[in-house]
């Protein structure tokens, strides 16, 4: 089990077993590592279509760094299991596709309510139900953020390579650590299986982060109290003697339920949501190329993001001002930079491999005569360069014309 | 009031006082399988810190999560054996103990039952089994009487229940026992060998729920229930000679298995002792 003071040993071992260089492995396979470089060292998890190499991978790497993988018996199975051992101090992680994220739905939303650390790799298949198992989608957006019930926050990231599928992990894992809170990875079965080129850094390149542990006695008291202000209450740990509870329904700051007065519930609720709300800034993180003078604004993300950055290198080539922003952590939702970018913009254009998911998130920021136009593709096939060129031109020539006008 | 009656009590020191008195009906077979709980826990003298205990939802869920005082795992519907896998996992050296109810366990938990039975890992489950769904009003449950009424049987129930502790044993746990909230001293006895046991352990309690299944079958009051159990009850060996006909209807009591045979945790963690060790020696690298 790592923990902190581990890290010398870990940062050996780590060394040897993967030797810092390049690469040449799958989405999933640069998941995992991610997470071993993050500090996981509890898997649970049950087999799917295209996310199970990262089941086998940690399978076969957790127990050289005496980490522990078990296959359940399910998917609901699975995150109560990685929830349980959460609760024991381990990074824990589970991986999962379409049907097996909708199963998980339910302790995602137990993990939320009880502040439990973890992150839960969503690897989007297309769907509605079984869909067109092996093919990649980018269709659980809203799932990610609204799949399990009640008002709560939540932190979903989402790579757009194979390489940041490395890096995008640790941060998810870190984010998990620091706030508390469960971290989805959305990323899809078109980079979960791609292979590609990436380095892995000498371990000490990684920043790692741990959660809060009670000080003493008294704060481990309070293990959903706001002890120190920040909104991130300190995990008391099972096993220390602290006698900790921990229930999915509404509770007080010492644990124990209280389901009766609207005020427990509403203390607690508006709690988690704004612990989320204030570290906004260290949440989010997206990237952008050519936004500076851009007339054309391209938001798009994981998968997408690469053929959209394609074709607004070839529209600049063509002497049209497009640009682009991909959010990284897409909930919460880089909303006001969007707002901010759309000032300038003549009209925004939203690839993505759904019938229209983030497009609807972005709507929300933007002034209503900007015109936004999704570039939507299903089938399990990525959009490429060209349907994305294609758009940006005759959005371009359009609004040539209505200048024009 | 109810607290004062509480830190009378014998077993107090194990109780959570906050969180008293229980929210369970007056009469309620829960009561006495904490106390029995506690009574095992006090007899074999283990220490509530080295002590995890794991609950779903319902009525018998609440019976040690919150009320009794150690790390309290209050989880979703059916999966607190789940959870208490990665409990187990992470903390191989403490006690993982699941206190709750048929429909949690064996209804929509019926699957984890029987894997972490498979798996053989060492968390004693207690399972209550009041023949019904007591928490959501008294619906039929997996283990309700053939015949019975309840709220969703209103005509009779034309399913047939399930033997938890025949299909546990089957599948592979190293301690299956069964008894009612009649056979106390028994039940303690059972709770004690259960968390000695090193394996998967179920210690199965037919327990009352006077209010939502006593009420509408013909046994209004606890008592009534109790004395159903004492004359219905028929020992293990006694029940090996009697035919399908005679046991119809009865409650086969007392120890379905006792064996030892490896246990998930600990091979776990010789598998990862082994393999660590390879590789720390230098072992050929990863890829
Ligand atoms: C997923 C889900 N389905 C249904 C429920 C509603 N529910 C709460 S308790 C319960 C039944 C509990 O029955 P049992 O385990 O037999 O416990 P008892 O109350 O009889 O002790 C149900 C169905 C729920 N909380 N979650
Ligand atoms: S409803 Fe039944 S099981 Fe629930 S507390 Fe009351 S008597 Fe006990």
């Amino acid at each position: 089990m790592i923990i902190r003071g581990d890290e010398p040993e870990q940062i050996g071992l780590l060394r040897k077993l993967y030797p810092e260089g390049n690469y040449f492995m799958q989405g999933d396979e640069a998941i995992a590592y991610g997470a071993l470089f993050a500090g996981c060292r509890f898997y649970a998890g049950y087999p799917i279509t295209p996310a199970s190499e990262i089941a086998e991978t940690m399978a076969r790497e957790l127990p050289k760094l005496k980490g522990y993988y078990i296959q359940m018996e399910d998917e609901i199975g699975s995150l109560a299991a990685v929830v349980g051992a959460s609760w024991t101090g381990l990074k824990s992680m589970t991986a999962t596709s379409g049907p097996g994220f909708s199963l998980m739905q339910e302790n995602l939303g137990y993990a939320i309510m009880t502040e439990t650390p973890l992150v839960l790799v969503d690897v989007q298949r297309s769907g509605p139900s079984t869909g067109q198992a092996t093919k990649g989608a980018q269709g659980d957006f809203f799932q990610a953020r609204w799949g399990t019930h009640g008002d709560h926050p939540i932190i979903a990231i989402s790579p757009t390579s194979v390489e940041d599928s490395f890096w995008e992990t640790i941060r998810a894992f870190n984010l998990s650590e620091k706030f508390r809170i469960p971290v989805i990875l959305l990323a899809d079965g078109i980079i979960g299986h791609t292979r590609e080129q990436i380095r892995i850094p000498d371990p000490e390149e990684v920043e790692l982060v741990y959660r809060k542990l009670p000080a003493n006695e008294e704060e481990a008291k309070y293990p959903f109290g706001d002890v120190h202000g920040d909104l991130i209450p300190p995990m008391p740990l099972f096993g220390n003697g602290y006698f900790t509870h921990v229930t999915g329904s509404t509770h007080k700051e010492n644990g124990l339920r209280d389901v009766y007065t609207p005020e427990v519930h509403d203390r607690l609720v508006r709690r988690l949501h704004k612990k989320i709300e204030v570290h906004e800034k260290e949440i989010q993180k997206w990237e952008e190329y050519y936004t500076d003078d851009a007339e054309i604004l391209l938001v798009s993300w994981g998968v997408s993001a690469r053929p959209s950055l394609g074709a607004v290198i070839e529209a600049r080539k063509r002497g049209i001002k497009a640009g682009l922003i991909v959010p990284k952590t897409v909930h919460p939702f880089p909303g006001k930079r969007i707002k901010e970018l759309s000032k300038n913009a003549h009209v925004i254009l939203v690839p993505e491999m759904n019938l229209g998911q983030m497009i609807l998130e972005v709507q929300r920021f933007v002034r209503d005569e900007v015109p936004l136009i999704g570039v939507n593709k299903i089938g399990g096939v990525p959009l490429t360069v060209e349907e994305i060129l294609k758009e940006i031109e005759s959005s371009a020539e359009r609004s040539r014309h209505r200048s024009a006008d | 009031m109810a607290k004062q009656i509480y830190t009378k009590y014998k077993m107090a020191k194990y109780l959570r006082k906050e969180a008293l008195p229980t929210a369970l009906c007056p009469g309620c077979g829960g009561g006495t399988v904490l106390n029995a709980f506690a009574n095992a826990i006090d007899q074999l003298k283990i220490d509530p810190r080295d002590l995890v205990v794991v609950s779903g939802i319902g009525c018998s869920a609440w019976i040690a999560s919150p009320y009794f005082l150690a790390d309290t795992l209050h989880t979703t519907h059916g999966r607190a054996i789940a959870f208490a896998t990665g409990v187990k996992v992470g903390l191989p050296d403490k006690k993982v103990v699941v206190i709750s109810g048929d429909g949690d366990l064996a209804g929509i938990g019926g699957n984890h039952l029987i894997h972490a039975a498979r798996r053989n890992i060492d968390i004693t489950v207690i399972l209550v089994n009041n023949f019904i769904y007591g928490m959501t009003g008294g619906q039929v449950a997996p283990t309700t009487p053939f015949g019975a009424i309840t709220t969703t049987t209103p005509y009779r129930n034309i399913e047939h229940p399930l033997n938890i502790s025949e299909t546990v044993a089957s599948a592979g746990a190293s301690y299956v026992a069964r008894w009612t909230t009649f056979h106390v001293y028994q039940l303690i006895e059972s709770i004690k060998k259960a968390l000695s046991v090193k394996g998967f352990s179920l210690v199965e309690v037919v327990s009352q729920c006077p209010v939502q299944f006593g009420r509408r079958n013909k046994m209004k009051t606890p008592a009534e229930m109790l004395r159903w159990f004492s004359k219905n009850s028929v020992p293990l060996s006694k029940a090996k000679n009697m035919s399908p006909e005679e046991l119809e209807g009865k409650i086969i009591i007392g120890e379905f298995v006792n064996r030892e045979k490896p246990e998930f945790a600990e091979e776990l963690n010789k598998l990862i002792d082994e393999v660590a060790q390879h590789y720390a020696l230098g072992g050929e690298d990863a890829d």
